[in-house]
């Protein structure tokens, strides 16, 4: 981050910024060594250029894959590519077209963003008036209310899933008393909103609340004097203050959701597959066809990537409001 | 396109309907008598995330404990036996192994580099393109991580794995090793010649902990930079001037600082290593000796069927986790004590 703001600094006039830098480096020296500058010493930069390395060929490799014809995937290495270059986007345009017997995978796209987006609304925009109420309304038993959501950060996954799949099926009943309808939810695309919601609210409404409650007590004073109830206060302070953090979580959480498998294993049925469920049901079932999984993997990852270049900054500030409390 | 829009109309609809539910709530509330109504509007704000953690995580925990004392048809109580189940089977067994190598391997190895992409990343002129590389796993799926890998790992009938290339060009190398250049390498167990017995991990194992520690590298890094860029400059200088080598003021100042991050990236990493189910289903599907507990938990409820074992599965992670999430608190509450907070 401080890399990007030194690389506007010194685009306008490279001349200066050589020049300052150099002016640093003389000051370094005199100083005999400094902070910055002596952390990276030789043999830990090759170090980071090694890890780099490490860390993208993977990547560049189904990159370079996907664009390759089949017989050239089936038969070489991708790096043969450099010496034998061809490109098509057949395996592209295969995977994508619909029809019997068709992969069709942009219905597949099509799902992931049906789930994701309705599902970020709901456990943000629900998480953010919880984080309201939760710190600057008064109740009995506030405290302990935050206490046993953020507690519920603990509960993996797994541990919900047989009783919510068991509930969304059957609904639930004690005797014969229905205390839960039979939503018939199974495979459902709104039975995986659901889910998603309810397992991405501890660490919104943890990450919310610790926001929300920091803003200054001072506006929602006056605020008060003048007049304004909860909902004029929420829906006209709370919100508009709160862009940055519900930024930060709404990316955090559309990564989560896209990036999930097993819920959508569990609760989405097969029509309703997100793309990367339906990316692993490929590589069970097309096994062979690697020069189409790696079209299918591009088109997967397309979205999630393109949101971390985007917006990096966003994602890693949620990522560490969200860690470093644990 | 008739599809997208009527989802977008019912998704539409839906967002409208429980907004006006609320909005309506919100007025039903207001006109109870003063002395409530503070707290009337509260749970107005509040009922939707309480209503959907209590149905969505609290009850359906506390039923899994009672599952996990039932019969795999979930009729009739059997106490413990499914737990001694769980570890006396040889295949549950090695899932328990399995995960436990993925926590140590995979915790160790994803704080090591993190560590030193941070320390020797800082300052230099890649610094950030270099972290972004290291992150960029990190925004792929796991299932996307693991068909990545896939091609890595590649070997017949179509050997076009960046690996068994590796291996087959350093010469001298024997066939056991890679060494032909033909390996299966997720799918065989044995490595050098040597084959595991049936109750330890295999060399699969350790390539799957590879692709893990590959997607986690990133946010461990993310953390560890923010963390040693939060080291007072005052320190670290104050150490230099005492004669302190870069080597030294790293160990002896920036580490202790950083203790409590360190705790917490090692509590992430082990949470995510106890749950690691995307990149094992993706992959092996947990044949070979690869399983973990938490592609078994899949597998044995929702693939065979079995309620009591899966439920078992599933509190053991709990059980595994619990006590990661209560050092890390410690240790956060310690480091807190020490600043002053």
């Amino acid at each position: 981050m401080s890399e990007t703001t030194q690389m506007t600094a010194t685009k306008p006039s490279l001349v200066q910024g050589l020049r300052a830098r150099r002016a640093k480096k003389r000051h370094e020296a005199s100083l005999g060594r400094s902070a910055a500058a002596t952390l990276s010493s030789k043999p830990g930069q090759i170090l980071v250029y090694l890890l780099v390395f490490l860390w993208t060929i993977p990547t560049f490799g189904i990159f370079i894959s996907s664009f390759r014809p089949e017989i050239d995937v089936k038969t070489s290495g991708w790096w043969n590519w450099f010496a034998d270059p061809g490109l098509t986007l057949d395996n592209y345009r295969s995977v994508l077209s619909s029809g019997p017997g068709q992969d069709d995978l942009w219905t597949f796209f099509l799902n992931s963003v049906r789930i994701t987006v309705p599902s970020v609304i709901l456990s943000v925009g629900l998480g953010l008036m919880a984080a309201y109420a939760l710190s600057w309304m008064k109740f009995r038993g506030r405290d302990w209310i935050f206490v046993g959501i953020v507690g519920l950060l603990m509960v993996p996954l797994q541990m919900a899933l047989i009783p919510m799949l068991q509930l969304f099926s059957g609904g639930a009943h004690i005797g014969s008393v229905t205390i839960f309808p039979d939503l018939d939810l199974t495979g459902e695309v709104y039975g995986v909103w659901l889910a998603h919601t309810a397992f991405g609210l501890p660490l919104v409404v943890f990450i919310l609340r610790n926001f929300v409650a920091a803003l200054p007590r001072d506006i929602f004073e006056a605020a008060r004097v003048d007049g304004a109830g909860h909902l004029t206060i929420f829906l006209r302070l709370v919100v508009p203050l709160s862009v940055p953090a519900v930024a930060s979580v709404s990316i955090f959480q559309f990564m989560w959701i896209w990036n999930d498998y097993l819920i959508a294993l569990i609760f989405a049925g097969r029509e309703n597959a997100p793309i990367v469920r339906q990316l692993a049901t490929l590589t069970g079932t097309r096994g062979q066809s690697y020069h189409l999984l790696t079209a299918a993997g591009m088109i997967s990852m397309i979205v999630p990537v393109a949101v971390f270049f985007a917006l990096q900054r966003y994602f890693v500030r949620g990522l560490l409001a969200g860690a470093v409390k644990g | 396109m008739g599809d997208i829009v009527s989802a977008l109309v019912i998704t539409v609809i839906a967002l409208a309907a429980l907004a006006a539910l609320l909005g309506a709530m919100y007025w039903v509330v207001g006109r109870l008598p003063k002395k409530w109504r503070e707290g009337a509007r509260a749970w107005v704000f509040l009922f939707p995330s309480a209503v959907a953690v209590t149905i969505g995580l609290l009850v359906p925990a506390i039923r899994t404990i009672y599952l996990s004392l039932l019969d795999d048809n979930g009729n009739k109580f059997v106490g413990f036996e499914n737990y001694v189940d769980v570890f006396t089977t040889t295949g549950t067994r090695l899932t328990v192994f399995n995960s436990l190598s993925w926590v140590l391997i995979g915790t160790i190895a994803t704080v090591a580099v993190g560590l030193a992409m941070a320390r020797f990343a800082d300052g230099m002129r890649i610094e950030s393109a270099a972290k972004s590389a290291i992150f960029l796993p990190g925004a792929i799926s796991l299932v996307g991580t693991g068909l990545i890998w896939g091609f890595v790992y590649a070997g017949p009938p179509f050997d076009v794995g960046l690996l068994n290339a590796v291996t087959e060009g350093i010469p001298g190398l024997p066939d056991s090793w890679g060494g032909g250049g033909d390996r299966l390498w997720l799918l065989e167990r044995g490595f050098g010649g040597v084959d595991p017995p049936d109750s330890a991990p295999g060399v699969n194992t350790f390539l799957l902990i590879v692709v893990f520690i590959w997607a986690q590298a990133g946010i461990s890094t993310v953390i560890f930079s923010a963390a040693i860029k939060g080291v007072p400059d005052s320190l670290i200088e104050a150490a230099k001037v005492d004669g302190a080598t870069d080597q030294q003021t790293f160990y002896r100042v920036t580490l202790p600082y950083i203790r409590s991050t360190i705790v917490t990236v090692a509590t992430l990493t082990t949470v995510a290593g106890l749950k690691a189910f995307d990149i094992v289903a993706a992959t092996t599907g947990g044949r070979f000796g690869t399983s973990t507990i938490a592609n078994e938990f899949y597998v044995t409820r929702f693939v065979q069927g079995r309620s009591g074992v899966g439920a078992t599965l599933a509190v053991l992670i709990f059980i595994l986790v619990i006590p990661v999430m209560i050092l890390n608190r410690r240790a956060q509450a310690r480091a807190e004590e020490m600043m002053g907070g």
